[in-house]
């Protein structure tokens, strides 16, 4: 999904002498200020490969417009919205007007609010859940990758495993078991989701581990510790951020899906749960567009946003895609 | 590696994936904190102590868990599954096989269009692209894929089945035929066909865009490769080299994703079926899940998971028959 114009020119191999500090020569450095120094260009670097991105931009901006809302969703509607019983409500059902921009819901809540609160429930669950999914996909990744062997061979097929079983199914009969509510949804989501992350991540793994600085740090008598905190996670680190990004845009839908089904935390709103709300209450069959619509649309773009953010930085991280 | 010990491994492996999937499948359902039978009558009348004993002892809940184990396994290896919740006395192979059909029919039909569909777009975009319909096609691409399918469903059942402003309603809001209109013969077909309309169209655009663009990426892909260049220099004509060399070679991974997809005819209409309220599967998975039918939720469960392996394991075998590479690896 790469539009040809989106594709970053990216130029390998270190930088040049123009992006290096200039370092006066009389100051030694220790070494920890030199591979900060040195990740700063780095990030400096990828950074300008970014934004050259009209994808990775344009995904961006999207996202900060819906982190922004869901941080000031208090200034933007007041919470009382919320309530069901509040006096601040319309009348039940009334499609859009001056006073309700979204109409109302079945309680004559604004749908507006609604939309602005769920945000926050519907990011929040998305990060948490995709955060659960990174640690577990990594954790067992870089296990499997640098241990090798027995252990990698058990862990790769445990992946496996999980990989068949289907993602939906899985994720519904959990929730269905566990109960409904938000820590629920998050957990299954999380525990559902990992096996992609874990394989790429071994992947990678395994072609850092080979690589001559590793080796010589091995002989150097570096223990595993160190090996994998300061060689193999940094190199591993910035793909799987660009999974991470990737993994919150599937982690968004899988919930509105699940709380479209009925599994989601009833007291809770996430534009998932306006969904389920609305087409219970018959919106579809009444042909009351007013409630669906805004929050479906939330979700395609918050998605779209994500989506876009992803391959923008999959395309400078992954050196699979770098190659092309 | 012969293709025999080929075969025989990937069997093997597919084998052992169902019994893990099983054994997985058993203590899923045995986590359930709290009592199963408490759980189920929560919220009836009928919930007092002696009508939950009675449950549990018709639940095999008081035997130990190896029995429950050796039940379980005697269900599911003769394909009974055992009785649903909800359907009192109806096992849950029967209530399952009554919903099988027309799942088959509209995920299976969806399947074929969208991925026939999806392989011309992929096509024409990646021969061309970066050109104009290329740009487009993946930018709709990208839109379905961040779109909930269930939210589109809503959309499409608002739009042709509520009719929008003077526009009367196109086709039926759900369900598999008209109820109770018994009808015969070709009547009975048109109706049924009219009822499929709306979440076959709605499963089919949905499915689209993966097929596009597994074909695009990977029709790019040897369009770059020496023999194309070789075509070119021979002076073959650009036809011929796109359909005689390129798109062969690039079907090799949309193939795939079709067998594999095929592993996801019974689960993968879930939201869509109820949506629509069409009686397949996946609604069925939505009222157990409504009324609590575990035992039911299992069988479903290990028949979606079932199909993945199988799917799996027909793709690995096809695979390696068009392209003998991957059993050498």
């Amino acid at each position: 999904m790469r539009p040809p114009e989106a594709l970053p020119t990216f130029e390998g191999g270190p930088p040049t002498g123009g992006e290096l500090e200039p370092t006066p020569p009389e100051v030694p450095k220790s070494a920890r200020a030199i591979l900060w120094t040195r990740r700063r260009l780095s990030a400096k670097r990828i950074w300008r490969t970014y934004r050259k991105s009209r994808l990775g931009m344009a995904g961006l901006v999207v996202l900060i417009f819906f982190i922004a809302v869901a941080i000031f969703a208090p200034l933007l509607a007041p919470e009382e919205g919320l309530e069901a019983t509040c006096p601040c409500n319309g009348v039940p059902f009334s499609p859009p007007s001056a006073e309700f921009p979204l109409g109302t819901d079945n309680f004559g809540r604004s749908v507006l609010t609604l939309t602005i609160w769920g945000s926050r429930i519907s990011l929040t669950v998305g990060l948490l859940a995709t955060a659960i999914s990174m640690l577990i996909g990594s954790l067992i990744g870089i296990v499997a990758g640098y241990r090798g062997g027995a252990t990698e061979s058990v862990l790769m097929r445990f992946t496996d495993w999980f990989l068949v079983i289907p993602f939906l199914p899985l994720a519904i009969v959990l929730a269905s078991i566990l109960g409904r509510s938000l820590l629920v949804i998050i957990f299954v989501i999380g525990v559902t989701s990992w096996p992609g992350t874990a394989r790429i991540v071994r992947a990678q793994v395994l072609s850092v581990k080979t690589r001559p600085y590793v080796e010589r740090s091995r002989a150097l008598g570096a223990s595993g510790w160190h090996l994998n905190t300061r060689h193999i996670l940094p190199n591993v680190g910035p793909l799987i951020f660009a999974n991470t990004i990737l993994t919150v845009a599937i982690a968004i839908l899988s919930e509105s899906t699940l709380a479209f089904l009925g599994l989601g935390d009833p007291l809770s709103i996430s534009w998932g749960t306006i969904l389920d709300f609305a087409f219970s209450a018959g919106a579809a069959s009444a042909g009351q567009w007013w409630w669906l619509v805004p929050p479906g649309l939330a979700i395609v773009f918050v998605v779209l946003g994500f989506t876009m953010c992803g391959f923008a930085l999959d395309e400078i991280l992954n050196p699979k895609l770098r190659e092309r | 590696m012969g293709t025999r010990r080929y075969v025989l491994g990937k069997v093997a492996q597919a084998l052992l994936t169902l019994a893990f999937v099983m054994v997985f499948n058993f203590f899923l359902f045995r986590v359930i904190p709290g009592d199963p039978a408490a759980l189920l009558l929560r919220g009836t009348t009928a919930f007092n102590p002696e009508n939950v004993a009675q449950i549990q002892e018709e639940l095999g809940l008081n035997e130990p868990l190896l029995g429950q184990f050796v039940t379980y396994v005697e269900n599911t290896l003769t394909l009974t599954f055992g009785q649903s919740f909800f359907l009192r006395g109806q096992d849950v192979a029967e209530v399952i096989s009554g919903r099988i059909w027309p799942t088959l029919l509209l995920v299976g039909t969806s399947t074929i269009a969208s991925a026939a569909i999806g392989l011309i777009i992929g096509i024409y975009g990646g021969w061309k692209h970066g050109g104009k319909f290329d740009v487009g096609s993946q930018g709709f691409t990208l839109f379905v894929y961040a779109m909930p399918e269930f939210w589109f469903g809503i959309l499409v059942l608002m739009a042709f089945a509520g009719g929008v402003g003077p526009f009367p309603a196109l086709f039926p809001a759900g369900g598999y035929e008209t109820p109770g209109a018994d009808l015969t013969g070709w009547e009975h077909v048109s109706d049924v066909l009219n009822h499929l309309a709306l979440p076959w169209f709605v499963l089919t655009v949905a499915y689209l865009g993966e097929y596009a663009l597994i074909m695009r990426n990977s029709l790019i892909d040897v369009m770059n490769d020496d023999f194309v260049m070789t075509a070119r220099a021979k002076g073959v004509r650009e036809k011929q080299i796109l359909w005689r060399h390129v798109v062969p070679n690039a079907m090799l991974p949309t193939f795939t994703l079709v067998l594999l997809s095929l592993g996801f005819i019974f689960g993968g209409a879930i939201t869509i079926e109820y949506v629509f309220s069409y009686p397949g599967l996946g609604l069925l998975t939505v009222q157990a899940i409504d009324s609590k039918d575990f035992p039911l939720l299992q069988g479903l469960f290990l028949l979606f998971s079932a199909a993945v392996i199988i799917a799996n394991l027909v793709a690995d075998i096809t695979y390696s028959y068009l392209d003998p590479r991957v059993r050498a690896g």
